[in-house]
């Protein structure tokens, strides 16, 4: 059964022996509709080398697609790019079964490999710009810290032009294919622009400075080999111009309008908002948190100008999908967003200037007073709605036109 | 004693607590500690604080 699994070939001295994970849905909270792979690559060196593992339930599978290519036991160095147990679930089998010369991890790895799987053999910790030699190749090592975990970092091996960049330029999306250039583009681009939103959106100031470093470093790629995902070999350009663009977080007119209801009468401002949002020319997304899920509204938000979210008043609170996805996307920190908030009540109404004072809190810049509706939203109620997504509209056209 | 903050993951370093886990006794300002000395939470050096 288990040699049903072969590695891929990347080049003639570097293969794919990672596994594919068809039927994850909820990765810590992230919703993945097409499944996802964990990506870990062989090295043919005269030091045969292992970047990464895969997530515990499928070591059977690592190890099968890496007996395809060679036995297990020869592999004497095994570098671990990041920490998460997605990438270093089968770590401490993997040592077991192949009993390597070294493990190889940034400084915050070593330490959390400890911390995660409490090894009784030592982790050799590499810092930036270190190189360690394979024999006739070299791994070159880029500590990328907080992209996304303290330990992140990239292996290079100049002699592929290979970039072993982890998370980095990943994403969550099962296939058969291993390569950006067998792919649909536009999966690629929604994929990948998810996987951005809800993991590196935070560090979205980190991304800009280290893709300057490594245009400054003159490092060349023929090859971009993330930990999920495809590996890029054609559109290296595109990925990375697409990781600038997303980290600058430069606002279009676009708006999300986020919205949770009871018996729908919030529900009905937030299709007004939405109606006049789109008629001065603005891109309106209506998500209600009874279908979408809180990674969805990431992935609209990311190019958004304008986050406008409504809930009705439950109990004195907002309610509690709106406090679900609030706290999601405040801890994604995004910039450069406008917002407003609404929501229709029975009686006290506490619920849309809660959600002001998260948007402040998020530094989101106020553009309206919240709009308040005693239960079923009139006629004029409605055309206010309307009206203030017409006046989000023009002021996210007017950002534009000044930009 | 003023206080450092790390660009890259917000730690924030305090000279009236030091560094405890890092061997760094309470009192110690930022300027005093040695050039080895990393950030506890992601390992950043020195150079990428900046006073709070
Ligand atoms: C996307 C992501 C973001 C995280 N952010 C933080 C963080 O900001 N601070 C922190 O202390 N730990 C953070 N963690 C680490 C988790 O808290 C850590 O893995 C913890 O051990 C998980 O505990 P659990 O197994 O009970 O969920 C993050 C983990 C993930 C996957
Ligand atoms: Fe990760
Ligand atoms: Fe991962
Ligand atoms: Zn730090």
């Amino acid at each position: 059964m288990a040699d049903v699994y072969k590695a891929v070939k990347l080049t003639d001295r570097v293969y794919w022996v990672g596994a594919i994970d068809w039927t994850i849905r909820d990765f810590h909270g992230y919703t993945t509709r097409r499944g996802s792979t964990y990506n870990a690559y062989l090295i043919m060196a005269d030091k045969i080398t292992l970047v990464d593992t895969v997530k515990a339930p499928f070591k059977e599978e690592l190890f099968s697609r890496i007996a395809s290519v060679v036995n297990p036991k020869d592999i004497q160095i095994i570098v671990s790019n990041h920490s998460e147990m997605d990438h270093s679930g089968s770590l401490a089998d993997t040592i077991e079964l192949v009993d390597p010369e070294k493990v190889v991890a940034s400084t915050m790895g070593a330490k959390t490999l400890q911390d995660l799987f409490h090894l009784d053999r030592e982790i050799i910790s590499v810092k930036d710009g270190d190189a360690l030699s394979l024999g006739n190749m070299e791994l070159r090592f880029l500590e990328t810290r907080m992209l996304h975990w303290p330990d992140s970092m990239f292996s290079y091996l100049p002699e592929e032009e290979i970039l072993f960049s982890q998370d980095a330029f990943g994403m969550h999306l099962a296939s058969s294919e291993r390569f950006d250039d067998e792919i649909d583009p536009a999966i690629l681009q929604y994929e990948g622009a998810t996987y951005f939103a809800n993991i590196l959106l935070p560090y979205s100031p980190l991304i800009t400075r280290l893709i300057g470093r490594v245009a400054a470093s003159g490092m060349t790629f023929k090859y971009i080999a993330p930990d999920h995902g495809p590996v890029w070999r054609k559109d290296i350009g595109g990925i990375v111009g697409k990781y600038a663009a997303w980290a600058a977080q430069k606002p279009t007119p676009k708006a999300v309008v986020v919205y949770g209801t009871m018996w729908h009468s919030t529900e009905r401002m937030a299709r007004a908002i939405s109606e006049g949002l789109a008629a001065v020319g603005a891109i309106a997304k209506c998500m209600s948190m009874d279908v979408f899920h809180r990674s969805d509204v990431a992935y609209e938000v990311l190019d958004a100008g304008a986050l406008v979210v409504g809930s009705s008043t439950l109990n004195n609170n907002m309610l509690p999908q709106i406090a679900d996805v609030l706290t999601y996307l405040k801890g994604l920190r995004p910039v450069n967003l406008g917002g407003a908030s609404f929501g229709s009540y029975g009686w006290s109404g506490e619920a849309p200037g809660q959600i002001t004072d998260i948007l402040k809190e998020m530094k989101i810049e106020v553009m309206a007073e919240p709009i308040k509706v005693q239960h079923v939203p009139r006629e004029d109620d409605l055309a206010r709605c309307y009206a203030l997504g017409g006046d989000i509209a023009l002021q996210l056209r007017r950002n534009k036109e000044v930009a | 004693m003023e206080k450092y903050v790390c660009n890259i993951c917000g730690y924030v370093y305090d000279p009236e607590q030091g560094d405890q886990d890092g061997g760094i006794a309470p009192g110690t300002a930022f300027a005093d500690l040695p050039e080895g000395w990393i950030c506890p939470i992601c390992g950043s050096g020195k150079d990428e604080f900046v006073p709070a």
